[in-house]
């Protein structure tokens, strides 16, 4: 794993001190090899045991948070929608499924959460929040069924979508509340899972965030801020969305975005920052997006060419900004083909070096962390999952085609369910989500 | 705090007589909530205060204090925030207390979106008097950790809206100077470059900061901000990304000492998709860093492909792809054919 781009060149300046940036990447660096050295010195058997997927303890750990969560969780008081998704999507991932008496009780749960004007709180009795509605419609939909998504009042949500819309073009979190690409985001992706979204909502939204692409090529929070992996995900799939993404300097983004995988195997968030679990999510599941991008190029399949134009090839000599008209509002085509595209385009990143860094480095006794010395939370196993997937699946030439062995790292059994991208959430189910929605009536 | 808050502070709600009046609203969470928090009493009872000031939206200076609780307990409640908001314009309460509150806040846990969205509408209200101080208090942040993300997007809008530019490019130099990998540094260094009213953008500053780039990357050659930076630098304008000297030489210099040459070759490939023309100086010196490799080409941008696939194992797939899309011509042929 000790990649001839290591960091450790220093010898070059003799009077050099070290920085803080120089001596918490050695640290961590120093951690993790030796993490992988025991791996390379061990028999054959017990490396696949080491590199398991521990499902039953992951399951305890979650199943525990559904049913008890201690005092110092009152913190995340104003997130319950949001542990929801991380516990029910890793279940979901594991592809287990949970007792019914537990889903009625989350369903019951999420509907005290929903404010009677439209969108979720928190928690029973708050504002909503555009965020807490991501959370729980994705919740939501993740459990299906007919009571669970029946249970959103798409009516009233796009009343609330509709009040969050900005000046700017973006949104703001909540009533009050912060301007940001996560806003975009969360707005446009339950909009677009819901069967709502319209011009109105999209108006704006793409030139938003371009205004967030930094020189860098990643996305940040706010215009002038620096590129981030949270952000630079949500900016993408939102421009997906909303069919505008060839307005994005996507050859930038691309170049971005595979330099963010360290020496570890793991991502970073951003330019010389630390390997962090949850980024194998919000970058790689943007590099997986990328790379559905890139289908479109030399694509052989016999798709219909209605999305064609949305999905125009890429070149690495792609100029800013070049492509500024805004292309009519599709969404009901736009994601499903996006998603369902086969593709013979290979993954941009090292999916078996991502796929070590997760389950050696994150995995612990039940549950996942950001890296080895920090304790585990809920937030880093839905997104080291989430990641898992997203790399396990990579070489596969179709969304839901099961991958390969080889494309596996450990026992064939660590295989997790295929996720769609854009939402995040479990393929079968989104698919469910899409089929009933695209049937309701209009608002 | 004086002392007489501190007492009052300690005992229940429910046994201080001011909110007699008042009965707690307990929360909604049915018969079997799902993901349940086992709330301290202290907790619990603050809330049910809350939720009945909130429902009876009571903008009055016990529901202010009240607010100040819940917030200690949770700062990340947006609606305890939001309706604080509200209290204090209704109150037209003095925003220098409010300014202490969150920095004493910011003291236990300065990552949480809240706290900074309060901050920022507070210093909006207050209005250019703030800059100085709204500049103090993230610098203060930086101290422990120089890349906090909400600090540095505050201190932005801080410039922007209220001003106080006259120092932030030695600010940055100083940030610069002690981590000269610290990337929200070099950000903050092209937001003043691009935004700072008085320095004329890039056209005006780009010399003297070429120039700065090519030091700090003859510094440290892996590291990979610089680089970002320079190309920035160039965003709009080809023309002197390709023909200034200045920039081949830098790759020349690198690729030609024992440094890491990934960024070097990266930025050239880059260069000479915009036009540039390598001299032999810099094929030879592109051809020696895996002579091993066989990988001389007629086509450069080739060779440097190659050299990344066998240095940069990390990008081998992004370093092949790359290779393939040199000629889109070519590589749509290449996909038909399903040759992989
Ligand atoms: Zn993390």
């Amino acid at each position: 794993m000790e990649s001839s781009s290591s960091s450790s060149s220093a010898a070059a300046a003799e009077d050099w001190k070290p920085t803080i940036s120089q001596e918490e990447q050695w640290t961590l660096e120093s951690q993790v090899f030796h993490i992988y050295r025991l791996l390379c010195n061990i028999p054959p058997n017990s490396q696949a045991a080491m590199l398991e997927l521990q499902r039953d303890s992951h399951m305890e750990y979650l199943l525990k948070g559904l049913r008890h969560l201690g005092p110092s969780f009152s913190v995340l008081d104003a997130n319950r929608p949001w542990i929801c998704y991380w516990i029910f999507h890793s279940i979901a991932l594991l592809g287990e499924s949970i007792d019914v008496t537990l889903e009625h009780n989350a369903i019951d749960f999420l509907m005290r959460c929903q404010d009677q004007h439209g969108g979720y709180g928190g928690g029973p009795g708050q504002m909503p929040h555009l965020a807490t509605t991501y959370a729980a419609v994705n919740t939501l939909i993740t459990l299906g069924g007919h009571k669970s998504l029946a249970s959103i009042n798409r009516g009233k949500t796009y009343l609330f979508l509709r009040r969050m819309k900005h000046t700017s073009g973006g949104f703001s979190m909540h009533d009050g509340g912060e301007v940001d690409v996560r806003a975009c985001y969360t707005a446009i992706s339950v909009a677009s899972v819901l069967n709502i979204l319209d011009e109105e909502l999209v108006q704006g939204v793409g030139n938003y965030i371009l205004s967030c692409q930094t020189y860098e090529g990643g996305i940040a929070g706010e215009p002038g801020s620096e590129a981030h992996g949270g952000y630079t995900f949500c900016g993408l799939a939102t421009m997906i969305l909303i069919n505008e993404v060839n307005r994005l300097n996507l050859a930038s983004l691309t170049d971005w975005l595979v330099f963010r995988q360290g020496v570890e195997g793991g991502f970073q968030g951003r330019t010389n920052k630390l390997v962090d679990g949850c980024y194998s999510f919000w970058q790689g599941g943007a590099a997986m997006l990328i790379q559905r991008l890139h289908a479109a190029t030399g694509s052989t399949s016999s798709e219909s060419s209605d999305d064609e134009d949305s999905m125009a090839e890429i070149s690495p000599d792609r100029e800013e900004g070049q492509h500024s008209d805004v292309d009519e509002v599709n969404s009901s085509s736009i994601p499903i083909n996006f998603i369902n595209r086969h593709t013979e385009t290979e993954p941009l990143f090292q999916s078996q070096a991502l796929q070590q860094y997760i389950l050696l480095c994150s995995q612990v006794e039940g549950g996942f962390r950001d890296k080895p010395g920090k304790g585990r939370d809920h937030y880093h196993t839905c997104y080291c999952l989430s990641g898992l997937a997203v790399a396990q699946y990579s070489w596969s030439k179709d969304a839901d085609s099961a991958p390969l062995p080889g494309s596996l790292l450990g026992p064939y059994s660590n295989l997790l369910e295929p996720v769609n991208p854009l939402h995040n959430i479990v393929l079968e189910q989104y698919n469910e989500a899409r089929e009933f929605f695209s049937n309701a009536s209009a608002l | 705090m004086d002392s007489d808050e501190d007492e009052r502070t300690l005992l229940p709600l429910s046994q201080r007589p001011e909110w007699s009046d008042v009965t707690p609203v307990p929360q909604n969470d049915g018969p079997n909530p799902v993901v349940p928090i086992a709330y301290s009493e202290e907790f619990a009872e603050v809330m049910g205060y809350f939720r009945a000031v909130y429902l009876a939206d009571e903008r009055s200076l016990r529901a202010l204090h009240l607010t100040t609780e819940a917030i200690q307990f949770n700062a990340g409640n947006y609606t305890v925030w939001q309706f604080r908001r509200l209290i204090l314009e209704a109150l037209n309460a003095d925003l220098h207390e409010e300014l202490e509150f969150v920095e004493q806040l910011a003291s236990k846990n300065s990552k949480n979106y809240q706290l900074w969205h309060h901050r920022r509408w507070v210093a909006e209200k207050l209005g250019t008097e703030a800059a100085s101080r709204e500049l103090e208090f993230t610098k203060n942040i930086f101290v422990n950790d120089a890349k906090n993300y909400h600090a540095w997007s505050h201190r932005q809008w801080v410039l922007q809206n209220l001003g106080g530019w006259e120092d932030e490019l030695a600010y940055c130099n100083e940030l610069l100077e002690d981590d000269i990998f610290n990337n929200s540094a070099w950000n903050q260094r092209y937001f003043v470059i691009t935004r700072h009213p008085g320095l004329g953008g890039i056209e005006a500053t780009i010399d003297s900061e070429l120039d700065y780039t090519i030091k700090s990357i003859l510094i440290k050659p892996e590291n990979e901000s610089p680089w970002r930076y320079l190309r920035g630098l160039h965003k709009n304008n080809v023309q002197s990304f390709v023909t200034n000297p200045k920039i081949s030489t830098l790759c020349l210099n690198v690729l030609t000492s024992k440094a890491n040459p990934v960024f070097a070759l990266s930025l050239l490939l880059d260069l000479i998709s915009k036009g540039f023309e390598p001299n032999q100086d810099l094929k030879n010196a592109i051809e020696v860093v895996v002579p091993e490799s066989n990988s001389q080409d007629s086509d450069i941008s080739v060779t440097i492909c190659t050299v990344l696939e066998i240095i940069d194992q990390m990008r081998v797939n992004y370093w092949r792809w790359r290779k393939k899309n040199l000629h889109p011509q070519v590589a749509e042929g290449v996909a038909n054919l399903h040759i992989h």
